[in-house]
C-alpha cells in the first residue's frame, strides 16, 4: 500500500486559476521523495488538498489506503505538515504551540509535554520553549514547525521548502536530522527549491509544472537527463572574437569572459587544452546555470510546451 | 468498538485543548476582556439605576435599579460571549494558525464546541464581575436558580455560535465589529433591559417579541426576580431553538470551509 496515491487531482481556484491539471502521483511507504517544481507550479496547491487545507475540484487522495472523501479522520492522522508559510500564532509560547498541536490529536496533556521536549530538543529550541515565538529567528520559526509536525508521529511527513531562507549549516543539521527519521520509517515528501537538497536526500522524484506532471522517475534517471552544463570562464587576455576549439561551442559575452556549453559525454580538458594551444590564460569559472531551472527547461522543451 | 471509544477520548482530549487555551487567553488579556464591561456596567448602574432610577420610582413592583440588574448582567453576557469567539477565532483565521486545528483529525463539530465554551466561560465570567458590581448597588435575591443558570448558559451558547459564524464569513477586521453595532446593541437595547415593555402601546409590545433577545432578557429575569413580560415556554423553545439552528449552520460552514478553505 503506498504512503500517497494521487488520482487525477484537479483544482481550480475560485478567481479560474487553474493550478493541478489532474495528477497521478504514487509514493511508496518509506520513500524519501521530492517535489520539484518552479514557483506557481501547483506544489503548495497538491500539499494543501491532500492535508486539507485546500478543497480539491476533482480527483482522489488516499492516505496510506484512507481515502479522504471517506476516512478524512484516518488519513490526517497519518500526515505530519510543515508549511511553506508560517502559521503558528504568533504570540504563543514555543512549548505551548507544540503541547497544543499534540492535543489536537488526541495525546493527553502530560504525554505532549513528554514529546514536545523531545522533539524541541532534537530540533535545538529547548532553551527557547517558553518564549514567545514571534522572537524567534526565521531559521528557528522554520525548525518549530517541523518539531510540531512531528509531535504525534506522523507515519508521512510533508516539508513544504522547509531550507528556505536557513543558513547552510542548520540546513545540513536539517538534512541529516530528516535522513534520521526517514530511516526510522517515516516517508518524507519534500519540496524544494535547491536540486543539491533533493539529489543529497531524495530517491525519487516528481517534477511539476503549469499543474501537470512532466517528470516522476528515480533520482538517478532524472539526472542523467541533464546532459549539458553552461560553464563562465574569466580570461586574462582580452578578446574581440572568440577562439575556435573543435568540439565546443564557445561564445564571447564580453571581451575577457567566454560561455561555453559542455556535454556530459565530453571532458572539459580539452576545452583547457584548446585554450592553451591559443595562448589564453583562465583566471576563474564557474558554473552558470542553476542545474535545477536547466532541468526544468529541458523537460519542459523535451515534452513540447502543454497545452494552455 | 474499542476504536470508537479511542476516537471519542482523543476528540474530548482535542476539546480541552482548545477550551484551555481559550480560557487561559481570557485571562491572559483581562485587562481587554474582563476590565471592559466592569467599567461599562458600573457607569450604568450609577447613571440609570441610581440617578436617573430614583426619579422613574418602580418597575414591574421592584425597584429601578433591581429591575434593570438583571438585563444588564445580561446585556455583558451576550455582548462578551460573542465578542470572545468572533475574535478568537477570526484572530486564528488571520493568522492562520487555524490550519494547526484543520490540518488535525479533530472533527469540526468538536473545533465550534471549543471556541463556543471559550465564549461560555468569558460570558460568565464577566456576568459574576457584573453580579458582583450590581450587589454593591441593590440586593438581588434569585428567585429560581435553575432557571437563570440555565437561561445563561444558553444564552451564552447562541451568542458564542453567532460569534463563530461571523467570523467564518469575517475577512478583515472591520468585518467582526458591524454585526455587533448594527444588529446586537440595538436589539439588546430594545430587549427590554431598561423597561419593561407592557409600558410601550400595543404595537409597539408586538413588534417587540419579533426580537429573540427579549425572551432572553425577561427569562432571566424570571430567574432572579420572579417576573416576565413574556411566557417563559415560549423563551426556552425560542433559546433552544437557536442554540439547535446556529450549531446546524456553524457545522454546515465548517464542513464546507467557507472563509477557511479556498
Ligand atoms: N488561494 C489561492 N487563490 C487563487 N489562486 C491561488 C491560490 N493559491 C495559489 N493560487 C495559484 O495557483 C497556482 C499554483 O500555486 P502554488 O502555491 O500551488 O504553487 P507552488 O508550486 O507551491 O509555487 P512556489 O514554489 O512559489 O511555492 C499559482 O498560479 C497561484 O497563483
Ligand atoms: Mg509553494
Amino acid at each position: 500500500m503506498p504512503a500517497l496515491r494521487l488520482a487525477n487531482l484537479s483544482k481550480t481556484y475560485r478567481n479560474g486559476v487553474q493550478a493541478l491539471k489532474g495528477i497521478d502521483l504514487e509514493v511508496a511507504e518509506g520513500d524519501f521523495f521530492a517535489l520539484l517544481g518552479p514557483n506557481g507550479a501547483g506544489k503548495t496547491t497538491a500539499i494543501g488538498i491532500v492535508t486539507s487545507l485546500v478543497n480539491k475540484t476533482a480527483g482522489s487522495v488516499q492516505v496510506f489506503g484512507h481515502d479522504i472523501d471517506r476516512e478524512l479522520e484516518l488519513a490526517k492522522a497519518c500526515i505530519g505538515l510543515v508549511p511553506q508559510e508560517i502559521n503558528f500564532n504568533q504570540f504563543e509560547n514555543v512549548e505551548d504551540i507544540v503541547v497544543n498541536q499534540a492535543g489536537y490529536y488526541g495525546i493527553p496533556r502530560a504525554e505532549a509535554k513528554r514529546r514536545a521536549a523531545k522533539y524541541l530538543k532534537e530540533l535545538h529550541l529547548w532553551e527557547k520553549r517558553d518564549g514567545i515565538s514571534r522572537n524567534l529567528s526565521g531559521g528557528m520559526k522554520r525548525r518549530l514547525m517541523i518539531a510540531r509536525a512531528l509531535v504525534h508521529e506522523p507515519r508521512l511527513l510533508i516539508l513544504d521548502e522547509p531550507t528556505a531562507g536557513v543558513d547552510i549549516e542548520i540546513r545540513r543539521s536539517m538534512w541529516r536530522f530528516m535522513r534520521k527519521i526517514n530511516l526510522e520509517g517515516t516517508t518524507i515528501i519534500l519540496t524544494t527549491h535547491y536540486l543539491e537538497e533533493a539529489e543529497n536526500l531524495c530517491r525519487n522524484i516528481a517534477i511539476i509544472d503549469g499543474g501537470r506532471i512532466i517528470e516522476n522517475d528515480r533520482m538517478s534517471n532524472v539526472l542523467r537527463k541533464l546532459t549539458v552544463e553552461t560553464f563562465v570562464l574569466n580570461l586574462r587576455e582580452r578578446l574581440s572574437a572568440p577562439p575556435r576549439i573543435d568540439g565546443y561551442d564557445v561564445r564571447l559575452v564580453d571581451e575577457s569572459s567566454l560561455e561555453v556549453d559542455v556535454s556530459r559525454e565530453r571532458s572539459i580538458n580539452r576545452l583547457f587544452a584548446g585554450l592553451s594551444e591559443q595562448n589564453l590564460h583562465v583566471l576563474s569559472m564557474r558554473n552558470k546555470t542553476n542545474r535545477l531551472e536547466e532541468l526544468f527547461m529541458r523537460l519542459v522543451e523535451a515534452k513540447g510546451a502543454p497545452p494552455p | 468498538m474499542n476504536r470508537s471509544r479511542g476516537r471519542i477520548r482523543e476528540n474530548l482530549i482535542g476539546l480541552y485543548t482548545i477550551v484551555y487555551k481559550e480560557v487561559v487567553r481570557v485571562l491572559r488579556i483581562w485587562i481587554q476582556t474582563i476590565v471592559p464591561p466592569a467599567i461599562t456596567m458600573t457607569l450604568y448602574f450609577i447613571i440609570f439605576g441610581n440617578l436617573i432610577g430614583q426619579r422613574i420610582g418602580s418597575m414591574d413592583g421592584f425597584d429601578y435599579m433591581q429591575f434593570i440588574a438583571p438585563g444588564l448582567i445580561m446585556m455583558s453576557i451576550i455582548s462578551n460571549s460573542y465578542g470572545n469567539v468572533v475574535s478568537s477565532f477570526f484572530g486564528a483565521k488571520f493568522g492562520k494558525h487555524i490550519e494547526e486545528m484543520l490540518v488535525s483529525p479533530l472533527p469540526n463539530s468538536m473545533i465550534i464546541l471549543g471556541h463556543v465554551a471559550g465564549g461560555v466561560a468569558r460570558g460568565f465570567i464577566v456576568g459574576l464581575v457584573v453580579t458582583a458590581i450590581a450587589l454593591l448597588f441593590t440586593d438581588l435575591d434569585v428567585e429560581h436558580p435553575l432557571v437563570t443558570l440555565s437561561v445563561v448558559l444558553l444564552t451564552a451558547v447562541v451568542f458564542s455560535l453567532g460569534g463563530f459564524i461571523n467570523a467564518m464569513f469575517a475577512r478583515k477586521f472591520d468585518d467582526v465589529t458591524i454585526v455587533p453595532t448594527f444588529i446586537l446593541t440595538p436589539l439588546t437595547y430594545l430587549g427590554g433591559v431598561f423597561y419593561s415593555i407592557s409600558l410601550l402601546p400595543e404595537f409597539w409590545q408586538d413588534v417587540s417579541k419579533a426580537n429573540p433577545i427579549l425572551y432572553m432578557v425577561n427569562a432571566f429575569r424570571y430567574g432572579v426576580l420572579g417576573v416576565s413580560d413574556v411566557n417563559l415556554g415560549t423563551a426556552y423553545a425560542i433559546i433552544v431553538g437557536f442554540v439547535i439552528l446556529l450549531f446546524a449552520f456553524s457545522l454546515f460552514l465548517m464542513n464546507r470551509g467557507v472563509g477557511i478553505r479556498d
